[in-house]
């Protein structure tokens, strides 16, 4: 049984590999900014690569911005489409959806680590969620991002770059990982797999 | 572990089966060298860009023949996680923050060619092509500086000396490089045995690792490294367990 999962055209955003992915799993997702196609989803996926403000420009442009936080069905963010979620981020001071009250913050230097982060790096303190059914702490998965939110009430998974922050969150329907699963091999495989049967 | 590195000229069902066998031993990231792009310019076929993106479930990077926000363009649509621009980028380094504000710094990768010479170390360019290889007259540490403040997201720095002789990478070149890079630092050039890969990580701090030559000869098994180098306390994505 196949799903009709819609992605979010955000822009910007190289969607080819998660085409890849969820065709692998058999399905055939749809890219679309059309409200009514939006609408008509099983699942929908907002991905996003690039910069929290141009995203939120063209959610704007096309009227999501107030359709987004009212979708019922499952919606997984993916990297910058976690943050999106969320009321806002450092970066360019952006306003965002607004679904999960906090801010995105941007890696401290103190660190020393490299930013952006870019690299596989494990998955802690997994608790349960759907989303993560058959995931474990100590899995390995794949992130791009120089920012990031803090722990927070909706936290379900953290890793650890410098300092903790959320590598997976969900709110009622609303799911997001801050990595990206259509380049995190067979975990990240069975994440979209799992996304897509909730 | 960074990947591996397609230099030879091979047939388009080589590249996919060796993607293929890459990603289920378990390489962290591959890195494809278009031997198909043209130097002089003329269109090529990037056509396998999107096969290859259809059978991998982890990052990959296309380097080669990318002079131009549209070349960069085809291959981020066809599916490359990231590109690499090398000589281009000497030549014309306004091209790096092009592409950094277009496609973001996190798929703009520069590779830089260094030769250490009188410990001196020196960018090379068109290393590509024997015939034209030369010093691009940039010293490879300054070369480090402009390429981060012109929006790098990641340096590949292949120390020439090193490269296809085996005897481990250019730890001394790589940890000076490292003091002064913020962005991840991958190490290339020289790998022999797997004592190699850990003296890089551990010696010169190094985000991965890149290898060719002991891969594609199985030299060197990618699951075995991985386990060799969880054991010396590196932190890395293990080879995963086929069920």
């Amino acid at each position: 049984m196949s799903s009709c999962p819609v992605i979010i055209a955000t822009g910007g955003a190289n969607l080819a590999s998660l085409i890849f992915a969820l065709k692998r799993l058999g399905n055939e997702p749809v890219v679309s900014e059309d409200p009514k196609v939006i609408k008509m989803a099983s699942h929908i996926i907002l991905p996003g690569v690039g910069a929290a403000r141009d995203a939120m420009s063209r959610l704007k442009a096309t009227n999501l911005t107030s359709l987004i936080p009212n979708l019922k069905q499952p919606v997984l963010g993916i990297c910058l489409g976690l943050q999106l979620l969320y009321s806002g981020s450092e970066e360019d001071n952006a306003t965002c959806l607004n679904i999960i009250p906090g801010y995105a913050s941007r890696f401290p230097k103190k660190t020393g680590l490299p930013v952006p982060q870019m690299g596989w790096n494990s998955l802690t303190n997994v608790k349960r969620t759907p989303l993560m059914n058959g995931v474990r702490d100590g899995d390995y998965a794949y992130f791009i991002h120089s920012y990031a939110l803090p722990i927070n009430e909706h936290t379900y998974v953290t890793a650890n770059y410098g300092e903790s922050f959320s590598a997976v969150v969900q709110y009622n329907n609303f799911y997001a990982t801050q990595f990206h699963p259509e380049r995190s091999s067979s975990v990240g495989s069975l994440i979209l797999s799992n996304f897509l049967n909730i | 572990m960074k990947g591996v590195q397609f230099r030879n000229h091979r047939v388009m069902g080589d590249i996919i089966s060796l993607a293929s066998r890459y990603r289920d031993e378990g390489a962290d990231e591959l890195v494809f060298y278009d031997i198909t792009a043209s130097p002089h310019g003329r269109t090529v076929d990037r056509s396998w860009v999107n096969k290859v993106a259809g059978v991998l479930d982890i990052p990959f990077c296309v380097a080669g023949g990318i002079r131009s926000l549209a070349d960069a363009e085809t291959i981020l649509n066809l599916g490359a996680d990231k590109i690499s621009i090398n000589t281009p980028a000497l030549e014309r380094p306004g091209l790096i923050e092009e592409l950094a504000k277009r496609f973001g710094a996190q798929c703009v990768v520069i590779g830089i060619d260094s030769s250490s010479e009188n410990g001196n170390y020196t960018v090379y360019q068109n290393t590509g092509d024997p015939e034209r290889s030369r010093s691009s007259q940039r010293t490879t540490l300054e070369w480090i500086n402009e390429v981060q403040l012109r929006g790098a997201g990641e340096i590949v720095l292949n120390c020439m000396n090193q490269d296809g002789v085996k005897n481990g990478y250019d730890v001394e070149q790589l940890s000076k490089a490292r003091e002064i890079c913020g962005v991840p630092l991958i190490a290339s050039g020289g790998a022999g045995t797997m004592a190699h890969f850990k003296e890089v990580f551990t010696t010169s701090n190094v985000d991965g690792a890149l290898a060719a030559t002991v891969f594609h000869s199985a030299q060197i098994k990618i699951p075995d490294l991985k386990t060799y180098l969880i054991k010396a306390n590196i932190a890395i994505r293990p080879p995963e367990i086929k069920d």
